[in-house]
This record gives C-alpha cells, sequence and structure tokens, in this order.
C-alpha cells in the first residue's frame, strides 16, 4: 500500500548510527551524553589528582543524591509534555514539614517520614488539580506553587531552620550502611524503581504518549487528565523524598533547602536526553545527566574554581546540551 | 443486520449548532460513505460516536446496546475504531508503541504487569504484514516516515484489534493514486469480512465506487440516504449542495 525501500538496514547506515540506535532502544539514552560524562571524568582525572577514587565516587553520588531524586521528578513531568517549576520550593516545605512533625510535634520518625512525602505529593496534587480541572497553565501553576511552597516553609517556623532530628531520622540521611551513604542507597533505589516504572510499564508508556501527542493518547482512550493529576502528585512526592534526604543529611528542616534547585533538575533531565516538549525520557539518560553536572561541580571544586564560574559551567553545559538535541532532531527529520 | 444505530442526535457548541437530530445506521459488512460540506457536521458526529464529544441529545446503539454512556476507551473495547483526518499518531514513539496505544499486552513479573514488548513487535510486525505495507522499520519513531507509511500505521493501529465498525476520516486526501487504490481494496476487504464502514471523504469518484448507501448530511441535518447503485453523481452534489446551481456543481465534479 505504500511505497518505499523495505528492510531494516538500509544500506548507507554508518556504524555509530547503528550503535546509537540500539543504545537508544535497549537503555532509552544517548549515547553523546555517556561520551560527554566519560570525557568530562577523563578531563578531571587529569587535572586533579584527588578525582580518580572511590571515595570521591562517593561523594559526587552523595552530591547529587537530592538533585537526582528532583531529576527523575523533572523526567516523568517534562516527557509528559508538563513542566514543574516548584521541585526546589516543595522540597524545601516537605523537609520543613518533617523536622516540625518529628521535632515540634515529636512524632515517631515513621510518620516524620510520611509526613515529608505527603507534604510533597500533596503540593503536587493541588498542581494537578488546578492544571488538570482549572485549565491554567503547570508553567503558571508550579510557579505560583513554587512561591507558595517557600513562603509555608518559612511560615511553619517563622523562617528559622528546625534543628535536632531523632537519631533514626538523622540516619536516613548521615547513615552509611556497608561503607555506602544512605542518601546514595535511596537515589539509586529510586531511579531503579522509576526506570522500571517509566520503561516497561503501561504508566510510563501512557506517559510519554501524552507529551507526544495529547490527542493520539485521547483517542486511543487513555484519561489524559487523570495521567496528569497522578504525575503531578508523583513529581511532588519524589519532591518530598529529596527533602527528606536533605533535611536527615544536614539534620535541620531549612526553609531555604532547595533553592534553585528546580533548574538544575531540569537541566539534568535534559541533559540526559528528555525532550523538552515531551514524548521522550529516560530515567537511566536522567541519571548519566545528573552524574555529567555532579561530576563537573565536584571537578571545578577540587580544582579550586569559585563557585559563581561553576554556576555559568552549569548554564553552559544547559544551552549546549539542547543544542545538541535539537541538532539531532533535525538531522534525523532531513530524510 | 443494523451494526450501529445512529437516532435523533444533536450537538451544538455554545450558540451554534452543529447537528439538528441526524439518523443514521450501519449494518454489518455494509460500507456508507458520510458525505458533505465543509462544516455540515461530518467529523463531528462521528466524534460523537467514538466518544470524543459527547452528545447533547438522542442515541447511538451498537448492536442494539446504548453506548453513549461509555467512554472512547471502552468504545475501542467495543469494537468501534476511527482513522483520524490526522492520523493521530504519537510520532517520537516506534510503530508497536503506536499500534497498541492504550491496549499494550502485558505480562506478570513478581505479581506486577509489565508491558509485554516482545509480544508486541511480533504482533506489529505481522499486522504490518497483513496489510502489505513496507515501513522502513518497526522499531523507528512513525514521525520518520512518509505520510502513506504513517497512514499503514494509523490502519493497521484500527485493525489490529478486530473491530466491528471501522471509521475512516478522508483516508484518501493525501494520498498518492496507487495508494488510493490501496485504501478502496482495503475497504472492500473489511466488507467480506463483515465489517462496517463509515468513509468521510470530499473525493466522490472513490465515494461512489466502493459504498453500498451514502448518507449526505447539510447543516447538520441528514438531507439524503441515497443507495449507492441507484444514485449518480449529479444527486449525490444537488444533496451535498442542496440548491439550484447543482448542475454547474455536478458536472464539475463529474469531470474530476
Amino acid at each position: 500500500m505504500t511505497q518505499s525501500e523495505s528492510g531494516p538496514a538500509k544500506p548507507g547506515t554508518s556504524l555509530w548510527a547503528r550503535v546509537q540506535s540500539s543504545a537508544i532502544e535497549q537503555l532509552h539514552i544517548r549515547l553523546e551524553s555517556l561520551i560527554v560524562l566519560l570525557v568530562l571524568g577523563a578531563i578531571m582525572s587529569v587535572l586533579s589528582p584527588y578525582f580518580l577514587s572511590v571515595s570521591n565516587f562517593m561523594n559526587i553520588f552523595l552530591a547529587t543524591a537530592t538533585i537526582g531524586v528532583l531529576a527523575i521528578a523533572a523526567t516523568f513531568i517534562l516527557g509528559s509534555g508538563g513542566l514543574d517549576l516548584s521541585l526546589g520550593s516543595v522540597m524545601g516545605f516537605a523537609g520543613v514539614v518533617g523536622a516540625w512533625v518529628a521535632v515540634t510535634a515529636g512524632l515517631p520518625t515513621g510518620i516524620a517520614v510520611v509526613a515529608t512525602i505527603g507534604a510533597g505529593a500533596l503540593a503536587g496534587f493541588v498542581n494537578g488539580i488546578i492544571i488538570t480541572r482549572a485549565f491554567v497553565p503547570a508553567f503558571i501553576v508550579t510557579l505560583g506553587m513554587l512561591g507558595i511552597a517557600r513562603g509555608l516553609a518559612l511560615v511553619i517556623n517563622n523562617g528559622a531552620a528546625i534543628y535536632g532530628l531523632p537519631p533514626a531520622m538523622v540516619y536516613l540521611g548521615q547513615g552509611r550502611p556497608m561503607g555506602i551513604p544512605m542518601p546514595v542507597i535511596i537515589f539509586i533505589g529510586t531511579a531503579i524503581v522509576m526506570h522500571i516504572l517509566l520503561a516497561y510499564t503501561r504508566y510510563g508508556r501512557h506517559t510519554l504518549a501524552i507529551g507526544d501527542s495529547e490527542n493520539a493518547a485521547r483517542t486511543a482512550g487513555i484519561n489524559v487528565s487523570r495521567l496528569r493529576l497522578s504525575l503531578y502528585t508523583l513529581s511532588g512526592a519524589l519532591a518530598g523524598l529529596a527533602g527528606l534526604i536533605f533535611a536527615t543529611r544536614v539534620n535541620a528542616g531549612d526553609p531555604t533547602a532547595g533553592l534553585t534547585y528546580e533548574l538544575t533538575a531540569i537541566t539534568a533531565a535534559i541533559i540526559g536526553g528528555t525532550n523538552l516538549f515531551g514524548g521522550r525520557a529516560s530515567i537511566l539518560g536522567t541519571m548519566i545527566g545528573a552524574l555529567i553536572m555532579g561530576v563537573l561541580q565536584n571537578g571545578l571544586n577540587l580544582l579550586a574554581v569559585q563557585s559563581y564560574y561553576q554556576q555559568m559551567a552549569i548554564g553552559a553545559v544547559l544551552i549546549l546540551a539542547v543544542f545538541i538535541d535539537q541538532w539531532q532532531v533535525r538531522k534525523e527529520s532531513r530524510v | 443486520m443494523t451494526l450501529l444505530k445512529i437516532s435523533k442526535v444533536s450537538k451544538a457548541f455554545g450558540p451554534v449548532s452543529v447537528l439538528h437530530g441526524v439518523d443514521m445506521s450501519v449494518d454489518r459488512g455494509e460500507v456508507v460513505g458520510l458525505v458533505g460540506d465543509n462544516g455540515a457536521g461530518k467529523s463531528t458526529l462521528m466524534k460523537i460516536v467514538t466518544g470524543m464529544y459527547t452528545a447533547d441529545a438522542g442515541e447511538i446503539t451498537l448492536d442494539g446496546q446504548n453506548i453513549l454512556d461509555d467512554n472512547p476507551g471502552e468504545r475501542r473495547r467495543m469494537g468501534i475504531e476511527m482513522i483520524y483526518q490526522d492520523l493521530a499518531l504519537a510520532r517520537q514513539q516506534d510503530v508497536s508503541a503506536n499500534i497498541f496505544l492504550g491496549r499494550e499486552p502485558q505480562r506478570k513479573v513478581l505479581g506486577m504487569n509489565f508491558v509485554d514488548r516482545a509480544t508486541m513487535r511480533r504482533e506489529a510486525q505481522a499486522m504490518i504484514d497483513r496489510l502489505g505495507a513496507r515501513l522502513p522499520a518497526i522499531n523507528r519513531p512513525v514521525g520518520s516516515f512518509s505520510g502513506g507509511q504513517q497512514q499503514s500505521v494509523a490502519i493497521a493501529r484500527a485493525l489490529t484489534f478486530d473491530p466491528k465498525l471501522v471509521i475512516m476520516d478522508e483516508p484518501t486526501a493525501a494520498l498518492a493514486v496507487r495508494e488510493v487504490q490501496g485504501v478502496l481494496d482495503l475497504i472492500r476487504q473489511l466488507k467480506s469480512e463483515g465489517i462496517g464502514v463509515i468513509l468521510i471523504s470530499h473525493r466522490l469518484n472513490d465515494v461512489l465506487s466502493v459504498t453500498d448507501r451514502i448518507v449526505v448530511l447539510n447543516h447538520g441535518r441528514a438531507a439524503a440516504n441515497l443507495t449507492t447503485t441507484e444514485t449518480n453523481m449529479t444527486e449525490v452534489v444537488s444533496a451535498i449542495v442542496g440548491s439550484a446551481d447543482m448542475d454547474h456543481a455536478a458536472a464539475h465534479e463529474a469531470r474530476g
């Protein structure tokens, strides 16, 4: 019924293109980002003798854990064609709620943990309800929530941090079972679960489908608004988890925690190959994106580069990543 | 035997009334052409049948069962498929993902449901082969395909789950001459398998050559219900235009 050539392997297909496409198909990652990570690591290990060591790698993972969990949330939301600018604020809000429940209210650690993640999920649920029921654009709703959640975090304890979390809670941030920091274990565990959810379940496939074409998803019988609502709730819950990691690591519910983290998280997701406009996303890619940011920050720290320059480097990497992505897409569509 | 029965369906978008009590029916193995000018209400009526729009009044039954309370997903499961004019494909997803979108086969691992990608790929390939469509590769994003190839994917999606009724909205509008014949052959094949088909088209030659009946919509009313073997281009055009200057219009269509 249609013309054009058949067969999967076109004669002109280069080895690079074939390796690239099988990497995307099997691992859901773009090879470029992996290469950037390796090259960056090689450069850093040449420049600094301290870079190549197990303890430094552990440091990189530890420093990446909070941003990494937020980046996983950003991956789901961007993949669905949405946007969540409130990630960092919700993370700070959730951390303060957790500390308040554990310290000020004096409730058991289990309840405090649930309250932290629950506070994040609630904020995400409110985002989702307004976006799907009142049809206010996600950009506006989550921008508003960025202000509201930060304000709430400050209001709870009059702008002061809440110190002195119970030891069981602090263990979540500072414990080191088998020498591995707890935040790293939580981060890797979350990434594995979320990778399976995104790549191998109907939920994940439908998430990418609504980001790709909401119309196609709706005609296929997918309940788009219910899925969006659950995605924003999931995003909030992950921000709550990031807040839990952060608060237990510094042993305080700090109302300024997570300031501008949403931008770093979104950057990590995009560097990892998530399409800014939805339809394509992978957790493995995001992990690589988050590690690129982590290695960059860690390496610049080891080289004693001022943090102002680090911010500039991260901004430049974001623009570069989107440029490479757009360039790839344009190259592919020029068939 | 009546498959789909549309009775007195009305629809308004705010103050704009689009459909006024439309009646229409499709039997098993019957091909019904739905024609009319732009804005006559063809697409609106079909979107009410698939559940994308709700009806303000009226009744629609499939095999005698009222379907107006079912959502689009439930109506697909009951066997109503539509191939949209814009194809409604997810362009960054591959062929099998599009064909199985919303109905992915699952397999249980440790009590949890995972999408069975091997089965998806195998059955998608089988469906593409059955249609005789030639695609560059089944694991490529459909957005990289040509228009005709994308249409093959949309058709495969509609036919994979044994539909009872297939609605096609302008399936031949963007196709080359040879591809048009392919679509018309496909419609005849569906008919022979006892599947009901509704064909929306502006290409009256296609409609006259493949349908059993032609329903003409004019300003949201079913203006005519013609048996194809007993009608001709002039009658169809006059029902569409609904005015006296139809001779000129009919002569033009007959030439084309």
